[in-house]
């Protein structure tokens, strides 16, 4: 956590009422709801909820990669443009080449039939003008950048000859292969074992200072926040329901939910547990309970937030909240 | 063990409830089979005349109200000898499949529950069978037993059960992997009670599937020989020979041999649909 | 490297398959019910005739002899001589063959041709008109017998608008090539029916892959990412599925020749067991199931250079 968070500066993303719906053939469901965010430069912001908080489908909304039958409204403002209105040339020239995507699975989101050598190349060959040696060159040193030993022997080698960690690694050199400027990273740790995540999350942070990159973090593993991220953002049913400096959050959660997931992490310790401990399971996206969707898991809950549902709004410098009864829920203090 | 059964009531209600949500391709090509199931058993009900009785007066007249589908060259009428063909043709795709069903099943459930080395050369012999074209070997055997359905039955028998026996062997390899087998095998059944009471039911599926595949190529097959003169032999009326008896006349008189294709094709695309909603029907029930 | 070794384990593997091929080819005319001699004389044979046709044939020695014989023949490249054409049948084989080769190679182009952009207009429209027009036409395709199809195009395009030749076989290559059209295009129909709808599911279960989504990420050209990363993957399956249709091709092939009246193998079995030449129907079986088992080999290697997973 450098001192890069310079509030002086324009935002390098700013994403405004972000809004996904699946139109489905049981109606409508809308999976990221009127989502605002913005993250600065050489920030690294954590988006953080559980399976199907939507925070997966908002960072494929930014990327306009949602699958039909997806349809993504909004403003997603990068760099004076917005992405989500750009035409599919200008999408295709930020695509890889200023925004670069990472994903879960190493495994699945690498071509099993194409060399890795392929798969670096072809993200040069779109992004930049290097000639064919040029680009072999800068594949071994992309290699190398992330740690593969022996790179140019393993140029030509095909994804499954990789260990998880090793995969893991290649499709982060891919990703940065054109030196971006914001990385979009959809759970790149969970897939691994304990000892590779922490190897990959200090890799991402080394690369996040090497490139100037902002990162946009996406988990549900809060430690990974405390340990990477310098800001968050907490969504719940489609929604950013808390936000704010992670130093700031964690010391004091203004939402019901956020301060439920600080519950289930066991203070003092590095070990990191998933977020199971508030009661009941989070809304299907189909059926969202009206009022603040998390009203029947509440312990603070009234008439109100049954009937009516609260909008993110400041209340302090840095920090929002969607909750009519944050003020109550702060001065409670952390759970036992 | 009672406590998990569902209630007859409750399943059959559930039962009332699926029928509504039957694929459509179940329900049109299960219309298609059960009409030609009805021409095969009593086309005299149907056929206007009698398929072989010919008609020096009325040689290759076109299709008329007398004579909707024409008649040939010798004064049939051509719609009751299509109707009459279904007998024989729903016939070839009943008689030609079931036994390498029946036979490739059991085959097939045995190898798989064997495993090890007898798996392996029922491998081999599947894939030396698979190396001949299928009709080029049924014509080989065909030659040498002598025309005919009859022969043409042996043929296919003969070679017909190891894509079954492919099938069911693969299927029973991975249910006999599962809990339930060994539960079974812990309960101190024999390995015939386990193979053909439990493993079997859950691996018969593909089979299952692939038999309305298998009758519908049966009827292209069977044509095809008929055509060749290798299979039912004239006068008898079968679609593959009606359409050998138009050829000569394709461009003057086209329809002896044009609905008898089309009869083809509307019993092949019966098969096939109804062996495709069966097994979106098979899937969505597992 | 892994690929060279994968190639000869796979040839390895063609050895019992052979072995078991000229088993059934022997035992199709010796073991199954029928006297070939009187069959080839007819029923009024003389008894003198018969003996020196199962003479001819080698039928009057012991069965285990009678396949020595006939292996060891056969790695001599005698496949016995035709019983009415008075010539060597391996002769006939180098003579018919290679048209019956070209004709199935054409049809294969075609189906491939046809069904490639198909797959890709349906998978890509799933639901939606074109593609349930497409599915529906090739499902027609598909229940169409060969003969039927070779009939009617033969009908239309031959005889009436007199676009192509009504049957035979030209002398130059592009006479071929005019030639064998029509017939080519009437095998080509169903195969490329089931070529469509095997390689339409290969493209729907590959466009939503991660890998795809990750192609996109990168800013690459749709058309790269549809050809490089899309069809590469769906190819594999159906290039396998490719290898085990050859057998329906060839067989579609012997009707396709009688239909069309082209002097190919398959024409050949057919006059041939009209005729009752055992020794002729006997090799022809032989060298079509040999140029199966070589067609199967091909597409495995195909199928590993395709997918480096499967030459571990």
């Amino acid at each position: 956590m450098s001192a890069l968070a310079k509030t002086h500066l324009e935002p390098a993303l700013s994403v405004s009422n972000l809004t996904t719906v699946f139109q489905t053939a049981a109606g409508a469901v809308t999976a990221v709801d009127s989502v605002s965010f913005d993250v600065m430069p050489g920030q690294v912001l954590g988006l953080v909820g559980e399976s199907g908080s939507g925070k997966s489908v908002t960072l494929r909304s930014l990327m306009r990669l949602v699958h039909a039958p997806g349809k993504v409204s909004g403003r997603v403002l990068w760099q004076g443009r917005d992405l989500l209105s750009l035409s599919p040339g200008a999408l295709r020239k930020v695509r890889g080449g200023e925004i670069a995507m990472i994903f879960q699975e190493p495994t699945t989101a690498l071509n099993p039939v194409l060399p890795v050598r392929i798969q670096i190349e072809e993200n040069l060959r779109a992004h930049t003008a290097l000639n064919g040696r040029e680009r072999r060159a800068r594949a071994i040193e992309l290699l190398e950048l992330v740690g593969i030993p022996a790179a140019e022997r393993r140029l030509d080698d095909y994804p499954h000859q990789f260990s998880g960690g090793m995969k893991q690694r290649v499709m982060i050199a891919i990703a940065l292969a054109s030196d971006p400027k914001l990385l979009l990273a959809d759970e790149p740790t969970t897939a691994l074992d304990v000892t590779i995540q922490d190897q990959i999350l200090k890799l991402i942070l080394d690369l996040r200072d090497e490139f100037a990159m902002s990162v946009v973090f996406v988990t549900h593993d809060l430690g990974v926040v405390a340990g990477t991220c310098d800001r968050m953002a907490v969504m719940y049913a489609g929604r950013i329901v808390e936000t704010g400096s992670v130093r700031q959050v964690f010391a004091e959660p203004h939402h019901p939910y956020t301060r439920g997931l600080l519950g289930s992490v066991p203070r003092g310790g590095a070990e990191r547990t998933m977020l199971t401990s508030i009661d009941g399971t989070p809304p299907s996206l189909s059926a969202i309970p009206p009022g603040c969707a998390f009203n029947p898991r509440c312990d603070f809950a009234t008439e109100r937030c049954r009937a009516e549902r609260p909008a993110l709004e400041p209340f302090a410098a840095g920090r929002t909240v969607a909750c009519f009864h944050h003020a109550r829920v702060a001065a409670t203090g952390a759970p036992a | 063990m009672t406590l998990a059964l569902p209630t007859v009531r409750a399943r059959k209600r559930r039962r009332i409830r699926r029928l509504g949500r039957l694929p459509l391709t179940f329900l049109v090509g299960g219309l298609i089979l059960a009409a030609s199931l009805v021409l095969a058993l009593v086309p005299q009900l149907f056929a206007p005349y009698d398929p072989i009785a010919m008609d020096y007066n009325a040689i290759l007249s076109p299709p008329s109200w007398a004579h909707p589908f024409g008649t040939d060259s010798f004064g049939r009428d051509v719609l009751s000898r299509v109707i009459s063909a279904y007998s024989i043709d729903m016939q070839i795709a009943i008689f030609a499949t079931t036994g390498p069903l029946i036979v490739g099943t059991i085959v097939g459930a045995l190898v798989g529950y064997a495993g090890g080395l007898t798996e392996t050369l029922f491998g081999r012999i599947v894939d030396a069978v698979i190396s001949f074209p299928f009709l080029v070997l049924v014509i080989a055997i065909v030659a040498v037993l002598g025309p005919g359905l009859g022969n043409m039955y042996i043929a296919v028998g003969v070679i017909d059960w190891v894509f079954y026996g492919r099938l069911v062997a693969a299927e029973v390899a991975v249910q006999k992997r599962l809990d339930y087998a060994d539960a079974g095998r812990a309960m101190g059944y024999t390995p015939a009670r386990i193979i053909f009471r439990h493993l079997l039911p859950n691996a018969i599926t593909p089979a299952i599937v692939y038999w309305m595949t298998d009758m519908a190529l049966a009827i292209l097959l069977g044509s095809s020989l008929g055509y060749l003169g290798l299979g039912a032999q004239p006068p008898a009326a079968e679609w593959g020979v009606q359409i050998a008896d138009g050829k000569n006349f394709m461009s003057t008189a086209w329809w002896i041999s044009v609905f008898p294709g089309i009869a083809i094709v509307v019993t092949g695309l019966g098969f096939s649909l109804f062996g495709d909603g069966l097994a979106e029907l098979l899937r969505t029930k597992k | 490297m892994a690929l060279l070794s994968f190639i000869t384990r796979r040839l390895l593997q063609l050895i019992p398959t052979l072995a078991f091929i000229l088993v059934v080819i022997f035992l199709l005319v010796h073991l199954l019910p029928g006297d070939p001699a009187s069959a080839i004389l007819g029923d009024r044979a003389r008894d003198a005739d018969v003996a020196r046709i199962n003479a001819q044939l080698g039928l009057d020695k012991p069965l285990p002899v009678q396949f020595l014989i006939f292996v060891k023949n056969i790695a001599a490249g005698d496949f016995g001589d035709s019983i009415h054409l008075k010539v060597s049948v391996a002769s006939l084989v180098a003579d018919r063959l290679p048209v019956t080769l070209m004709l199935t190679a054409m049809a294969a182009l075609i189906a491939l041709v046809l069904a490639v952009p198909l797959a890709f207009v349906a998978a890509t429209h799933r639901g939606r008109f074109s593609d349930n027009a497409i599915r529906g036409s090739f499902q027609v395709g598909l229940s169409m017998p060969v003969f039927y199809v070779g009939l009617i195009l033969l009908t239309v395009f031959g005889a009436q608008l007199r676009w192509f030749p009504v049957g035979g076989f030209g002398d130059t290559f592009g006479e071929q090539l005019y030639h064998l059209f029509l017939p080519a295009l009437t095998l080509a129909l169903s195969l490329s029916a089931i070529l469509m709808r095997n390689l339409r599911a290969a493209i729907i279960g590959v466009v939503d892959a991660e890998y795809v989504d990750f192609a996109r990420a990168k800013g690459l050209r749709s058309r790269l990412i549809m050809t490089r990363h899309v069809l590469r993957n769906a190819l594999i399956s159906t290039v396998n599925l490719f290898g085990l249709q050859v057998g329906t091709l060839l067989g579609g092939a012997v009707i396709t020749e009688t239909v069309f009246a082209i002097p190919g193998a398959g024409r050949l079995m057919i006059e041939s067991i009209y005729g009752r030449d055992y020794p002729v129907v006997q090799g022809l079986t032989l060298a079509l199931a040999v140029v199966v088992s070589l067609t199967f080999l091909l597409t495995d290697i195909v199928q590993a250079w395709l997918d480096p997973r499967v030459a571990r």
